[in-house]
């Protein structure tokens, strides 16, 4: 159950910071990691899986934001609480940086070693809750601006052209002081839906799936109760029965395959009216997961086509329209096409008084490459590119492309319909009347359309 | 302690060496060290943090040590932390510098702030220099009667630390039973937890010479503690209910409604966001039911969504250990996860580890119901940019389609890939093919007519063009083309780089000569003429082999290179199904991962708390057992294999039931050799099955520890019949002693002669050998010896456990007996009993 040693390595592979404690792998464990990382080939792989052994020590690595967050031991522990642990560490750094990337962590790396000693004793989690830590850290954050946000970080959803948003506040440190010195009561509840479909090359759906993340960030002092209700027709499980036997026939009720909860969350009253309760600690947490593979309208329709025009050309098609209302706008959509490996050059045609669109061929990787910065629901656009061939093609050419596949940002639209009704916050003055930020999100998480 | 000390040694050219700079601060902080100025304490920070600055990438700052003490009288608690932080990691470097900072840790152990008591303590304990451990023991004892529970917290993890620089120290203060009062009575959970991740670590290590810890340790998983864990699970922190759910995982519940208390105990724990509580909870249920086959299945469906949200619903890496256990999980149980296929599909920005275990686990749901479904699937990432992942799906298509669902579609689908001409798409599929055909021949037709109009020069892969080959031999008569394609192979013999190719060009061109002399006839000359010159062993001995016995007679040649086949019914599994149940005990750990038994990859003392070995571990295997006998088992045992005559070479009982047991052969070093054989066997398993009986009747054999060696006569026992040879692996008989209750306790003294023999123990192991009963771990001192034994029933596989304790300055020897069958075991004392007496006896 215990670790020997957690390191937080660069790209490059340099040591940003580095505990041992147990004393029980040699030196140069952080060598050792890197080359087997960097240089990793082993079962046809290109990529280092999260667990591998060395010389009888076991490397645990989890990337975040581009950095490694490493942890060895000889011990045959459980590999989800590691992995667990090591994501949960960068979350509660996180939460005290602000912003999580190497600048960050350099300079804060004395408030990081404050943070891993009360985190990890001897090799064993003592705790990981930003709340607990609290009263053992001193250190003040040196805070970073969060001018290049990753885009892995949740947070940078919201930074993204939604004007409604402080975008700021989430990539605040959960110590750290407004200017002025008072802190914004304020919470954040965002719904997070990253969904994954699959179409046919017929453009039927052959699967689709939504996975789904009700988040929360609190800055609210004193710890109130909060009340969270959900929709009062949310289901969730289907019984014995297969989740692919389903019809949906059974009534307009949002319908959950399973879920599960943060540990501070009280489901006491759940089963009767859908309100989870819970005294939110402080720091970001996702306070229920949920999955659900009802049917459900997916946003874009993509329509793709391949036409041979001579023996050394071709010409694609690929059309997408947005299926939501108009006042919906989705962001930084990305459609990518991979094109036959004997492809020398793509020209690119866009449709009339398009804007904010940019084309690309990447030549190594063969890659057709479409960005949109942003699509109004109802609207439909198209994008033509011809092919050179370097060499004939023989067989189908559609085997040799595709398949398509997009990733786009919607705010403020969900797909599930899963809806917070209202967030209550039990405290008993007149005048409290904090922020309530409850945010919607929906992002492509696997979207692709075969040809 | 923080800083890699390796990169001290190899600097990184691109950071600065360090050495002026180090001096800098040395003055520097000299000058601060008596100040006391206003605004000192900041400017001490500044220079703190360069020097752990420096510590991080790897400059050696443990010239600063003194300087470094001399600034640490200060109030202010960052500072505090980061002179901690420094002297925690050179401490051990630098004893007699350390001895610098005791007084001023004992002193803030005194300190009134409950933080600086705790952080002082905490460093005090993490100096790990033996020599100062007499200063450890007073503030320890009255940190764990704190009245803060975060200094109490610390203090038990003190109490461990200790204990590894010190076990005697620690034991002496008598700290292990306080740390369990306190873990019965004290009020704050995280204080709680420590005690019992302290008091496992201890008593474990403890129990090897202790007696006392040995029931200590077996107390923890008492009715009674169980339950007070339990009950108040939800009062612990996500990792500590991981802690106690291990623990619980090894209790014995008394009776099923036990179990069912303990099932709704922890009910919700599989709501969990938290992985690790979600997999330790299962783990708890699965281990539970073992017995109780209804109740176990509907584990199976009850686990079967949260651990599927959970696979969607973490990082890649999470995922990556989730999807791990679904697998092992779905190998036992094919049916949970049937309708469930979809949920494996790839995604396409999924990482390729990722990948890869998701078409393992759609080769491992595929069943009559959804095959097309999941082929169409598997069919679209052949056609993958990522060509590992390609292949990978090729080949999980392959293992479909030899589970025997759905045939038909499948080798159309392995033939369309054919005409994808991409070459590692043919390649992969030419191997399948083969496999195919070596299981339904009644394809060969169909097959033929395809794989015949491929081009060899297409293909550059030696798996694959060796394939080719083998069809181009194995149906020379219904490809018309076979010869001259062989033919045309053969005349470019030079540049064929692989051996393996080379060889099937050698069997492949003496099987087209069988059927089609004198098409071929040229061709063979050349191929033996240049085999035999050729440079490779294998090969030049093949071409020779080839060569004679075609000079000795065309048709026993033909008898021998080209005989009738049966089609293959079962492709031999990887993986024995020992090994795999071994694996499933060993749920929720890195042997899921790695897929492989713990002691195939981590050494005793870190198999961590997944071994059941609470008596077993602490007896250490006598290096006679693991250097001596069993090096000296193999050879016989590949000589016998020499030896073997057909009809034994048909006994492959070896095969499917006990080479799972070879693997556990009870020795470490040998184990590993064994594996890696064992391995070899079963990569070449389907090439080579014709060999793959023998050797592992060698194995088989090499169980029968001694027999061979001592054979002497088994002396018929009065009641019972003992299977002499009997097989257990230490596993099973670690699970086995768990459970099975204890049926006789005797006493009986060992005879003069005996005991004088017990000054080598291992002759007592000989000895009882002979008399059919095995032992599986021994150890121990003069004068208590301690020994395992197992014996199983003749006709049955009935098994009998004992444990024997020898006192050689008392002459009396404890036997513990527990068995299968309560009935009988009064039997199996007696013959054990009868065999010790005559142990010594000429």
């Amino acid at each position: 159950m215990m670790i020997s040693q957690f390191f937080v390595l660069s790209q490059r592979g340099d040591n940003i910071v580095f505990r041992d404690y147990r004393a029980e792998v040699p030196k140069g464990s952080t060598e050792t990691f890197f080359r087997k990382v960097k240089f990793w080939k082993e079962d046809g792989n290109a990529e280092a899986p999260p667990i591998f052994n060395v010389d009888g020590v076991n490397y645990f690595h989890v990337k975040v934001v581009g950095l490694y967050f490493v942890a060895t031991t000889r011990v045959n522990v459980s590999p989800s609480l590691v992995l667990e642990l090591l994501q949960r560490i960068a979350r509660v750094i996180k939460d005290y940086l602000g912003v999580l990337n190497e600048d960050s962590f350099r300079k804060n790396f004395v408030l990081v070693y404050e943070l891993l000693d009360e985190v990890i004793d001897f090799g064993y989690v003592q705790t990981t809750s930003t709340e607990v830590l609290k009263s053992y850290i001193f250190n003040e954050p040196i805070v970073v601006s969060p001018a290049r946000l990753q885009p892995i970080d949740p947070a940078a959803i919201f930074t993204q052209g939604a004007k409604r948003m402080p975008g700021t506040a989430v990539t605040k440190s959960v110590v750290a002081n407004d200017p002025g010195g008072r802190r914004r009561e304020e919470i954040f509840v965002d719904i997070i839906e990253k969904i994954s479909v699959t179409f046919s090359s017929s453009g039927y759906i052959l699967t689709s799936e939504i996975d789904g993340t009700i988040q929360m960030k609190s800055y609210l002092s004193g710890n109130p109760e909060i009340r969270l209700a959900l929709n009062e027709d949310l289901n969730i499980g289907r019984g014995g029965r297969s989740v692919y036997d389903y019809r949906s026939s059974s009534g307009s009720g949002v319908i959950l395959d399973d879920c599960n909860f943060h540990e501070s969350v009280r489901l006491d009253t759940f089963d009767s009216d859908r309100t989870l309760s819970l005294v939110p600690p402080d720091g970001e947490f996702p306070v229920m997961n949920y999955r659900m593979t009802q049917e459900f309208k997916p946003p874009f329709h993509v329509n793709t086509l391949i036409e041979e025009a001579g023996r050394l050309k071709a010409e694609v098609i690929i059309k997408i329209r947005a299926e939501f209302p108009s006042d919906i706008i989705a962001n930084t959509v990305t459609v990518q096409m991979p094109l036959p490996n004997y492809t020398s050059r793509a020209s690119f045609e866009l449709e009339l008084g398009a804007a904010g669109q940019r084309t690309d061929f990447k030549e190594s990787s063969k890659m057709l490459e479409w960005n949109l910065k942003k699509i109004v629901g109802g609207a439909e656009h198209t994008l033509r590119a011809k092919l050179t061939f370097s060499q004939e093609f023989h067989g189908n050419i559609t085997k040799e492309a595709g398949p398509v596949s997009m990733t786009f940002t919607i705010p403020m639209y969900n797909v599930s319909k899963l809806q917070v009704k209202y967030l209550q916050i039990a405290k008993k003055s007149s005048s409290y009347n904090p922020y309530r930020w409850v945010r919607y999100v929906t992002q492509a998480n696997s979207y692709v359309a075969r040809i | 302690m923080a800083p890699p000390a390796a990169s001290q040694r190899y600097p990184s050219p691109s950071q600065p060496s360090g050495k002026s700079e180090v001096s800098d601060l040395k003055t520097q902080l000299r000058q601060l060290a008596g100040s006391r100025a206003p605004g000192v304490d900041d400017s001490k920070r500044d220079l703190y943090k360069k020097v752990i600055s420096y510590m991080t990438i790897g400059i050696d700052v443990s010239s600063v040590f003194g300087e470094m003490v001399m600034c640490s009288a200060t109030s202010d608690i960052v500072l505090k932390k980061m002179c901690y932080l420094y002297v925690g990691n050179y401490a051990k470097g630098n004893p007699d510098l350390s001895l610098l900072t005791i007084n001023f840790l004992q002193r803030d152990c005194k300190d009134e702030d409950p933080m600086i008591r705790g952080l002082a303590l905490r460093s005090l304990c993490s100096l790990r220099v033996p020599n100062l451990v007499e200063y450890l023991v007073g503030p320890l004892g009255s940190g764990l009667k704190d009245n803060n529970s975060y200094v109490r917290t610390i203090a038990v993890t003190g109490v461990l630390k200790l204990y590894h620089i010190s076990p005697s120290t620690c034991i002496d203060a008598d700290f292990p039973p306080t740390l369990k009062s306190l873990m019965l009575h004290d009020s704050d959970a995280q204080v709680v937890a420590n005690c019992l991740s302290a008091l496992q670590e201890i008593w474990s290590l403890e129990a090897s010479h202790s007696e006392e810890a040995c029931r200590e340790k077996e107390s923890l998983l008492s009715k009674p503690v169980i339950y007070y864990f339990l009950n108040r699970i939800k009062d612990f922190n996500e990792w500590a209910q991981c802690l106690i759910l291990e623990l619980a995982v090894k209790y014995v519940p008394s009776d099923s409604n036990d179990i069912f208390d303990i099932m709704n105990l922890l009910e919700d724990r599989l709501q969990h966001a938290n992985g690790a509580v979600v997999l330790a909870t299962v783990k708890v249920f699965l281990q539970l039911t073992l017995s109780m086959t209804d109740v176990h299945q509907q584990v199976y469906e009850r686990i079967k969504s949260p651990l599927l949200t959970l696979v969607s619903s973490g990082s890649p890496e999470q995922s990556y250990a989730i999807l791990s256990h679904l697998h092992l999980l779905v190998v036992r149980a094919p049916f949970i996860f049937a309708a469930d296929y979809k949920h494996f599909y790839c995604q396409y920005n999924e990482p390729s580890y990722v990948k890869k275990l998701k078409l393992e686990m759609l080769t491992a749901v595929a069943n009559e119901s959804n095959t097309y479904e999941i082929v169409t699937e598997l069919c679209e990432y052949a056609a993958n940019v990522d060509i590992a992942i390609a292949r990978e799906s090729i080949r999980a298509v392959g293992k479909i389609a030899l589970q025997q669902y759905d045939v038909n579609a499948i080798v159309d689908r392995l033939l369309q890939f054919l005409e994808m001409e991409k070459d590692y798409v043919t390649a992969e599929t030419l191997v399948l093919v083969k496999d195919l055909l070596r299981k339904y021949p009644q394809w060969s037709h169909d097959c033929i007519s395809v794989v015949g109009s491929i081009s060899s020069k297409n293909i550059q892969e030696p798996k694959g063009k060796a394939a080719l080959i083998w069809m181009l031999g194995e149906y020379a008569q219904d490809m018309s083309d076979a010869p001259y394609i062989l033919e045309n192979l053969i005349e470019n013999w030079e540049e064929e780089h692989s051996a393996e190719v080379r060889l099937h060009l050698l069997t492949a061109a003496m099987k087209c000569f069988f059927k089609r002399a004198p098409e071929t006839q040229k061709a063979l000359g050349i191929a033996l003429a240049a085999g035999v010159a050729d440079f490779h062993q294998d090969v030049h001995d093949r071409a020779l082999f080839y060569y004679r016995v075609l000079q000795y007679d065309v048709h026993v040649a033909e008898r021998v290179v080209s005989p009738p086949k049966q089609a293959v019914s079962v492709f031999a599994d990887t993986q024995s199904s020992e090994i795999k149940d071994r694996i499933f005990d060993e749920f929720n750990s890195l042997s899921v991962i790695y897929q492989k038994p713990s002691y195939m990859f981590t050494d005793k003392e870190h198999r961590g708390p997944f071994e059941f070995s609470d008596e077993l571990g602490n007896i250490s295997i006598t290096p006679e057992a693991s250097s001596d006998i069993v090096p000296a088992q193999q050879y016989e045992a590949n000589d016998k294999d020499l030896l073997l005559g057909i009809d034994e070479k048909d006994d492959n009982k070896g095969l499917s039931s006990n080479n799972g047991s070879a693997y556990s052969a009870p020795s470490l070093e040998n184990s590993s050799n064994i594996t890696s054989q064992m391995q070899e066997l079963a990569i070449s398993g389907p090439a080579t099955s014709a060999t793959t009986p023998q050797s592992s009747f060698g194995f088989d054999d090499l169980l029968g520890l001694g027999l061979s060696t001592a054979p002497a006569p088994t002396p018929t026992p009065p009641l019972l019949k003992l299977n002499p040879r009997a097989a257990l692996d230490p596993g099973a008989f670690q699970q086995k002693w768990r459970q099975l209750p204890l049926s006789l306790t005797q006493e009986c003294s060992v005879n003069p002669q005996g005991i004088a023999a017990l000054t080598v123990p291992q002759s007592l192991i000989r000895h009882m050998q002979s008399h059919s009963i095995h032992c599986i771990a021994s150890g121990g001192q003069s004068p208590n010896f301690k020994f395992f034994f197992f014996a199983q029933k003749e006709s049955e596989p009935s098994n009998y456990l004992a444990e024997c304790i020898i006192n050689t300055s008392s002459a009396k020897a404890q036997i513990k007996v527990k068995a299968d069958e309560q009935s009988t075991s009064q039997a199996f004392t007696t013959v054990f009993e009868t065999a010790l007496s005559k142990f010594g006896m000429p």
